[in-house]
């Protein structure tokens, strides 16, 4: 493979070099959430002196893993050029399944009693399951991730209804309380979790071959078939982890609140995509960071902890707290300067 | 291997590309019957033919994308690797299409190297950034490797497209209407570098629908039509017109002459007249008058802001001073609507983009600004409708299934007929069209040059925004822009190299 050495450098040149900075804006980019987090530290520090408290801001920490965790596998299917609806279902019925599955039946169990030990592992083979069986659909049958997801979302909703009788799970086996409850080095482990996922998932997505893939499919999945990369293989991996840590997420909100609601999860999806788009995430695929989407959780849970400390009512806070998404899409897309088609 | 030792083979008679006998069909349509071609090594081919007549076909066999039906592959006298192991056909052939494989959402250098970053471990990002640059350099394409691909000019995306097919060690490169998108200045590097790279041992097979390209780049040309393979010569032994004659299956002079019109009176009223138009950044102080059946063409290289200048006519933008009028009206500027009703017709550059709604029948695309005329109160009468699309079809030689087919199945050169059907639809006074045969074969440029002309003998002032010099040869005067300002006004009759040398700004002696 040589012949390169023989070509004369040519006196012209193809037009000239654009940007030219070392650090172009799009890197910018992903750090254009931190002033509006210190903003909020801010805001929140002045109505209220609690807000600073180790306490409370472990609070919020801890309430947002679960969001956290659902952002990041959202994040990685956007990336790759895909949806993933399904994932707010996928946070109830895979902890409920895995607990029915090992309680009594006086608890509400399907009466199958399996060993307590297998929760866990039942609980995340539910979640790879139900994200390899979107792929199923969505890859081999070509059908559209939207409404596939969407339809998923009900079904998978429904089936968590059917198998508890619409009850909520209370019977809850330790290990499956575990993660979600216990605290490591004075953090909860769950903190510990979502973060750990998050760096791997940043080193993954920025730093290896097959984390760049997701982003050339999301880019242009010809050019990346063209260049040797297998599409369907990797959407497909990648529709799996999301399932696996949407259902590691319904593990950590059982442990924190003890049960498995029903509703577990139900209406998060909003939240979910929100937190991704401020985040910088194109829902086009092949934009963002796995960072900026985590400051986009961060954002999110600051506001939402600032509204409860200032007082603000519960009948009302679901309105606003809706209302302050949409602005800050708004500001997402003036400081981006883009369309967020 | 080095390119001696391929010209040492090339001498040996082994074709660095070869396709034999190959058939292909898709479902009822045969798209290849078997063809063949074979490409002598260190050679640039011309490969020519009309739309559908099988060129992207064999193009997609040449690179192992399609597996053909009968026939084989060879690459320097070698069988064609399986079409699984896509590393072994990387190495052996590229092709730069005419949809771009850049990830515009990555760098230039990730796109290098995409899916080859590193080996096991982590991407080291400074390490292939420098690699980039490198690659780049030994090619002296100018062009940042942080940069996003998507920042990336036409020309330059192609630059990038081509250093990494020839960092695989691929060649033979397959370039695929490299030019349709590239002003002449671009097109000129392409070609110097292009040459270059031949004289270094690489291999091209060029498609193009510009026949003088072929000429002026080529040394051998392949034409195909029908699925078949019809000729192979050199370029030197086929004149322009066996060219035409063997990609058309008939002889056709019209193209390279121009159809012969009468004078238009000086008393004609004027149709278009654009006053002092100015835009910042594209244009400035821009006069120019089209009268009533006058044809007038106005050409300028990619920068010239002649587009700029159509679509400002169009409504599309809105000229910071200046006025433009439209059989004696003057229509709010910036408004489509307003250019329309004051009896403008206009064929956008892009027909993909802004011509065609490819999922909707030619019925209703054709209609679709007279589509208050067909019915009352906003209804649509489906039969007048009908009725209406299949006159249009008669009249523009339209090659389709009827009215109902979806636009986005024709060819090329039929779905531009609609656009022009469409913009002749409403009976326009004045009709501005940019680029009206772009991407278009040679019998079809034939009959939407015809179908322009005849619009012009029935009363309609034309202007025609193209880089063709095919399509202002019927022209009664073209307007030529430069940097913004209408520099030359030539009358018919002018010569290739006169009106190529008023666009490049260089005064003839």
């Amino acid at each position: 493979m040589t012949g390169t050495e023989t070509i004369a450098k040519p006196p012209t040149t193809g037009g000239t070099r654009p940007g030219g900075g070392r650090l172009p804006l799009a890197r910018l980019r992903d750090f254009a959430l931190v002033p509006a987090i210190i903003l909020l530290v801010v805001v929140g520090a002045l109505i209220d002196p609690v807000f600073l408290s180790a306490a409370n801001i472990t609070n919020v920490l801890q309430q947002q893993t679960e969001l956290a965790l659902l952002v990041l596998a959202e994040a990685i299917i956007l990336i790759a050029g895909k949806f993933d609806l399904s994932l707010e279902s996928t946070i109830g019925l895979a902890p409920a399944l895995a607990v029915a599955l090992v309680i009594p039946a006086a608890s509400n169990g399907l009466g199958t009693e399996l060993p307590a030990g297998l929760a866990i592992v039942l609980c995340l083979l539910t979640g790879l399951a139900i994200g390899a069986f979107n792929g199923l659909l969505i890859l081999r049958f070509k059908l559209s991730a939207f409404i596939v997801t969407l339809g998923m979302l009900i079904v998978l909703r429904g089936l968590q209804i059917g198998i508890t009788g619409g009850q909520n799970l209370f019977d809850i086996p330790p290990s499956v309380l575990y993660l979600g409850s216990a605290v490591w080095l004075g953090v909860p482990a769950s903190i510990w979790i979502s973060g750990t996922l998050f760096v791997v998932g940043i080193v993954a997505l920025g730093y290896f071959r097959h984390g760049r893939s997701v982003y050339a499919i999301g880019g242009n999945t010809d050019a990346a078939r063209a260049a040797g990369i297998r599409t369907d293989r990797v959407v497909w991996a990648v529709l799996m982890i999301g399932g696996l840590l949407a259902a590691l997420a319904g593990l950590l909100m059982t442990g924190r609140l003890g049960s498995v609601a029903a509703a577990q999860g139900d209406g998060m999806i909003f939240t979910v995509f929100a937190a991704a788009v401020i985040g910088g995430i194109s829902l086009d695929g092949g934009k963002g960071t796995l960072f900026g989407a985590l400051c986009g959780v961060i954002v999110l849970g600051l506001i939402n902890n600032i509204l409860t400390l200032a007082g603000v009512s519960a009948q009302w806070i679901q309105a606003i707290y809706g209302a302050i998404i949409l602005v800050a899409l708004i500001l997402a897309r003036l400081t981006s300067g883009k369309a967020q088609d | 291997m080095t390119s001696h030792e391929q010209i040492a083979r090339s001498a040996a008679g082994a074709p660095a590309a070869e396709a034999r006998d190959v058939s292909k069909r898709y479902g009822a349509t045969v798209a290849l019957h078997s063809a063949g071609i074979a490409v002598r090594a260190g050679e640039t081919h011309a490969l020519v033919g009309r739309n559908g007549a099988g060129k992207s076909t064999l193009v997609s066999i040449l690179t192992g994308l399609q597996r053909p039906d009968g026939g084989e592959i060879r690459f320097d006298g070698a069988p064609a690797p399986a079409l699984a192991d896509r590393d072994a056909w990387r190495q052996r052939v590229a092709c730069v299409y005419q949809k771009s494989t850049i990830i515009p959402t990555l760098t230039v250098a990730e796109n290098l190297f995409l899916n080859r970053q590193s080996g096991r471990g982590l991407i080291d990002w400074r390490g292939l950034r420098r690699r980039a640059a490198d690659l780049l350099a030994g090619y002296g394409v100018d062009i940042d490797p942080a940069a996003l691909a998507g920042s990336l000019t036409v020309e330059q995306r192609q630059l990038v497209e081509i250093a990494r097919a020839l960092s695989f060690g691929a060649r033979f490169i397959i370039l695929d209407e490299p030019t349709a998108q590239l002003d002449a200045a671009a097109i000129d590097r392409l070609f110097d570098r292009m040459r270059e790279l031949q004289s270094a041992g690489v291999t091209f097979l060029f498609i193009s629908h510009h026949l003088q390209e072929v000429y002026e780049v080529c040394q051998r040309v392949t034409v195909l039509r029908d699925a078949r393979h019809i000729l192979t010569e050199p370029v030197e032994a086929l004149s322009r017109d066996e060219l035409v004659a063997a990609m058309t299956g008939e002889t056709g002079r019209a193209l390279a002459e121009g159809v012969a019109r009468p004078p238009v009176p000086a008393t004609a009223p004027v149709v278009l007249d654009v006053r002092g138009l100015r835009l910042a950044g594209h244009y400035d102080g821009v006069d120019l008058t089209v009268r009533a059946g006058e044809m007038v063409g106005l050409i300028g290289s990619g920068s010239s802001g002649k587009v700029a200048l159509a679509e400002t006519i169009a409504g599309l933008r809105r000229a910071d001073a200046g006025t433009v009028t439209i059989a004696g009206t003057t229509p709010k500027p910036g408004q489509v609507p307003a250019a329309l009703a004051a009896g403008l017709g206009y064929l956008p550059q892009d027909r993909h983009r802004e011509g065609l709604v490819p999922l909707l029948s030619v019925a209703e695309n054709a209609t679709m600004p007279i589509a208050d005329r067909l019915g009352p109160a906003g209804i649509i009468a489906p039969a007048r409708q009908r009725t209406t699309a299949e006159r249009m079809i008669r009249a523009y030689d339209i090659k389709t299934d009827g009215p109902h087919q979806p636009v986005g199945d024709l060819s090329g050169g039929n779905a531009q007929k609609v656009v022009l059907a469409r913009a002749l639809a409403n009976d326009p006074r004045a009709l501005v069209m940019v680029s009206p045969t772009a991407g278009v074969d040679v019998r079809s440029k034939a009959s939407l040059l015809g179908a322009i002309g005849a619009a012009a003998a029935g009363g309609t002032g034309v202007l025609v925004v193209s880089d063709e010099l095919d399509d202002l040869r019927s022209c009664d005067r073209v307007l030529v822009m430069f940097h913004g300002e209408v520099i030359r006004d030539v009358p018919r009759g002018w010569t290739d190299a006169e009106l190529v040398s008023a666009v490049e700004g260089v005064e003839q002696p």
